[in-house]
């Protein structure tokens, strides 16, 4: 019996990664727990041990390769007493170039199971594809580059640390570690530990400290690994950094970005997986943010360093391999506050935020193709919230469906419909209808996780829902 | 009384180094100089006499919401301010009202943010508990318990971070010393030396709640032992110990040997705040230390003693305090409420 060797995941949400090394070679006896490969990421690199005993029959994916898609197989490990009849050696092995596989071999049918968020296969993007997503407001002729989210985020916190030598990152693996998600890569090397912080593991005080740190004129940027432990932090984030300066009677600027992962990662249930959006979006002091794009996560996040005020910056770990053109710009900063219609429409409006965005883009393809032309808000800004993009667009289309990962009551999707009855109830057409995740904590199983979460699909019904289409 | 020896102030209190580290920091002891000593009672009189007629204003509805009163530890800020430098940052809870004085901050404002006026410091949007001066460094008056000890340790990072010597007094009180986030500050103190003085005032009661039925360790300044913090138990009811261990905390600090623990044994004569009838406690207890270890009182006995000033001259001085309280109401009464428009103000700052 042959063994199979699969591409492993360092984490839930990869999907692909290099095979960098093999520590053995065809025909070495194997023991398990014997490391046998590393393999690397963006995030991070590890080393890959034997789960079998048995002898390296054949390495199918040569040193090096990548883009090596999760789940592929990667060698095949024989049992001992096969070694004999079966066993290639080296001198039969048919050369490693010749039988190579690439890309191309990869089997499409990774499970679904490991597809970032465990969605459904409907809501499923390339992540590699760039999304190419013009952004109005930039003098025709800007070039462009291809960047990930994480890239992005990245490059954002270098232009500002460079220019304003107040500006510091602190967190828990930032520095060292090179960042939980390896956004803060390569930080370190170029500001130093004065200016890159490892925190201990201890959310309630390095907020506090931070927000002190703003009191005391520094910009710090406070990263949270995920926004699940921010929760530990909260009276600090809206009793300390979102009070002070009106109980102060202004004397007081807290100017500090409390940034992070925020919202459903993959297969990490319930207490990994919480969009805190309306949260912090109730919060008179603060400011919030939740990008889709690389595009905006850079500007977005230049400009939060650059603000006076506290921020809350959501970011999203499926995102943040995802790929995307950037402008080319020596200062490319967008406003705080500023919704984007990123696909103009006429039947229906979807107002999305962060990872929604990306199901509200691919309903939208799903309707063209049946006729219904939509248009997608991405707010872009939760906190001061964009009202005038979406009621121009509810005056043109006289339609809405609100998505968003969190759970319905009290949620973005309800302070948007409250907002557009308030405001433009006479152009409404049919009810605003909202798509969430379902009433209850994410759960773990993968279908089930799938069935809470919301996707492209449900997008879908709920625009047909107010189109009164069957 | 039986029971306020319990709690420790019924007697002097020695001072206590738990470690060498502690010991270390002990400088020569320093004379009092006469001008001193004046200013001392001065700067705790106001403090006593502001405090009565805050009591007093709020039982005639002038002052509104929660009120916490700091008569009886007057002798903690008075000693600490005089032991540290221009510059030097503070900032505490809500009982607050005292500091703000301390750091020299206008009476005049203090008492109509009391009062919810135009003129207060928070320009009537901050209250008793939330008043800040950038001017004089105090960084407030916070409201929840414990929350200003991440923020006292950012501020010292922040002066770190610039190297501009500046040291922060982070005062907190007994029970407060058992919120969590005390101790995550204590450890990243410790661990990136951060020029912090943790001052606790240990004035025996969180709210009702008497030390030794709230606290594993009754000996606050034993708690920064497990972050290698060195702690200093200190008579807070006497003004001159105060300032002397204060001035070697701050110089610890200066050196850079990181943060500092003080724990200041004193006792507030007034209830928690002022709805609290003050049933955890005997009248006696309250009276005794009233009596016998009054702080004021204390530093009154070492003037008049030292013949730096008689009898007459104090009472003019009482005077002459009573009429800078009076001017503070008085002024306060007269300042308008805030404008309506005052209520959007100051919730963001403008982006330039």
């Amino acid at each position: 019996m042959s063994i199979d060797v699969l591409m492993p995941a360092l984490s839930p949400t990869m999907e692909e990664g290099t095979l960098a090394k093999w520590y053995v070679k065809e025909g070495d006896k194997i023991t398990s727990g014997d490391v046998i490969a590393e393999i690397e990421t963006d995030k991070a690199t590890m080393e890959v041990e034997a789960v079998d005993e048995g002898v390296m029959g054949k390495i199918l994916i040569p040193a090096g390769s990548e883009g090596i898609k999760v789940n592929v197989p990667i060698a095949v490990i024989l049992e001992e007493n096969e070694e004999g009849k079966a066993a290639p050696t080296l001198s039969n092995a048919p050369p490693a170039n010749e039988k190579e596989p690439t890309l191309q071999d990869a089997p499409e049918d990774v499970p679904e199971s490991l597809l970032p968020g465990g969605r459904r296969a409907a809501v499923t993007v390339d992540a590699q594809a760039p999304q190419t997503l013009s952004d109005p407001d930039l003098p025709a002729g800007t070039a462009m580059q291809t960047l990930t989210v994480r890239e992005a985020l990245r490059d954002a916190m270098a232009e500002e640390m460079r220019r304003d030598d107040t500006v510091f990152l602190m967190g828990e693996e930032v520095a060292q570690y090179q960042g939980a998600y390896k956004v803060s890569q390569g930080l370190l090397e170029e500001f130093t530990d004065k200016r890159v912080i490892d925190t201990p593991i201890t959310e309630h005080g390095f907020s506090g400290l931070g927000v002190g740190a703003a009191f005391g004129g520094l910009r710090p940027i406070v990263e949270f690994m995920t926004f699940n432990f921010a929760m530990q932090a909260m009276d600090q984030i809206i009793n300390s950094a979102a009070k002070t300066r009106y109980m102060s009677g202004g004397q007081m600027s807290c100017p500090i970005v409390f940034r992070g992962p925020n919202g459903a990662a993959s297969r990490v249930a319930a207490q990994h997986s919480q969009d805190y959006a309306p949260w912090y979006s109730h919060v008179p002091g603060l400011k919030v943010i939740a990008p889709y794009s690389a595009a905006d996560a850079k500007g977005l996040l230049k400009s939060a360093i650059r603000d006076p005020n506290p921020i809350v910056f959501l970011e999203n770990e499926i995102l943040y391999g995802q790929k995307f053109e950037v402008p080319v710009m020596d200062d490319f900063l967008l406003p705080i506050g500023k919704a984007k219609v990123v696909r103009a429409g006429t039947d229906a409006t979807i107002v999305a935020y962060s990872r929604s965005v990306e199901y509200a883009l691919t309903a939208a393809e799903t309707l063209a193709g049946e006729g219904v032309d939509v248009e997608v808000i991405d707010l872009r800004t939760l906190r001061p919230l964009d009202s005038a993009t979406i009621i121009a667009s509810i005056q043109k289309t006289g339609r809405l469906v609100t998505v968003e990962e969190g759970w319905l009551q009290c949620g973005i999707g309800a302070e948007i419909a409250t907002r557009v009855m308030e405001q433009a109830f006479d152009y409404l057409d049919a009810p605003v209808a909202r798509v969430a995740q379902q009433d209850v904590p994410l759960p773990y199983a993968a279908n089930l996780e799938a069935l809470s979460l919301p996707g492209a699909g449900d997008v879908v019904a709920a625009v047909k829902s107010v189109c009164y289409i069957e | 009384m039986a029971a306020s020896k319990a709690n420790g102030n019924t007697q002097p209190v020695k001072k206590k180094s738990p470690s060498k580290k502690a010991a270390a920091v002990k400088a020569k002891k320093s004379t009092v100089s006469k001008a001193d000593l004046l200013k001392f009672y001065s700067d705790m009189l106001l403090i006593r006499r502001f405090e009565e007629k805050a009591g007093q204003l709020y039982g005639m509805g002038l002052i509104g919401g929660f009120c916490h009163l700091y008569i009886g530890q007057e002798a903690v800020v008075v000693g600490m301010q005089a032991a540290i430098e221009e510059g030097d940052q503070v900032l505490t809870s809500y009982r607050d009202h005292g500091h703000m004085l301390a750091c020299g901050m206008d009476p005049k404002g203090v008492m109509a943010e009391l009062m919810g006026r135009r003129d207060g410091y928070s320009r009537g949007k901050g209250g008793s508990m939330h008043m800040f001066s950038a001017e004089k460094n105090f960084y407030g008056g916070h409201g929840i318990v414990g929350a200003q000890v991440p923020i006292g340790t950012g501020l010292a990072f922040s002066n770190k971070f610039k190297n501009n010597g500046r040291v922060t007094l982070t005062y907190f009180g007994d029970g407060a010393s058992n919120q969590g986030q005390v101790y995550e500050s204590f450890n990243m103190a410790e661990l990136w030396s951060l020029p912090v003085v943790y001052v606790i005032e240990n004035n025996q009661y969180a709210m009702g709640t008497s030390v030794k039925r709230a606290s594993s360790e009754t000996h606050l300044y034993r708690r920064g032992s497990g972050f290698r913090i060195p702690g200093e138990e200190v008579d807070g009811m006497d003004v001159v110990a105060v300032r002397e261990a204060g001035r070697r905390a701050a110089k610890w600090c200066r050196d850079g040997k990181g943060p500092t623990i003080l724990e200041m044994k004193t006792y507030r004569y007034r209830g928690h705040s002022m709805s609290d009838p003050a049933k955890y406690r005997t009248r006696e207890e309250v009276q005794d230390v009233r009596e016998h270890y009054d702080p004021i009182d204390a530093c009154k006995r070492r003037i008049t003693q030292a013949g730096y000033a008689n009898d007459d001259a104090l009472k003019k001085l009482d005077k002459e305090i009573k009429a800078i309280v009076a001017e503070a109401v008085e002024f306060s009464k007269n300042s308008p409420e805030p404008d309506p428009e005052e209520l959007y103000t100051d919730v963001l700052a403008a982006v330039s």
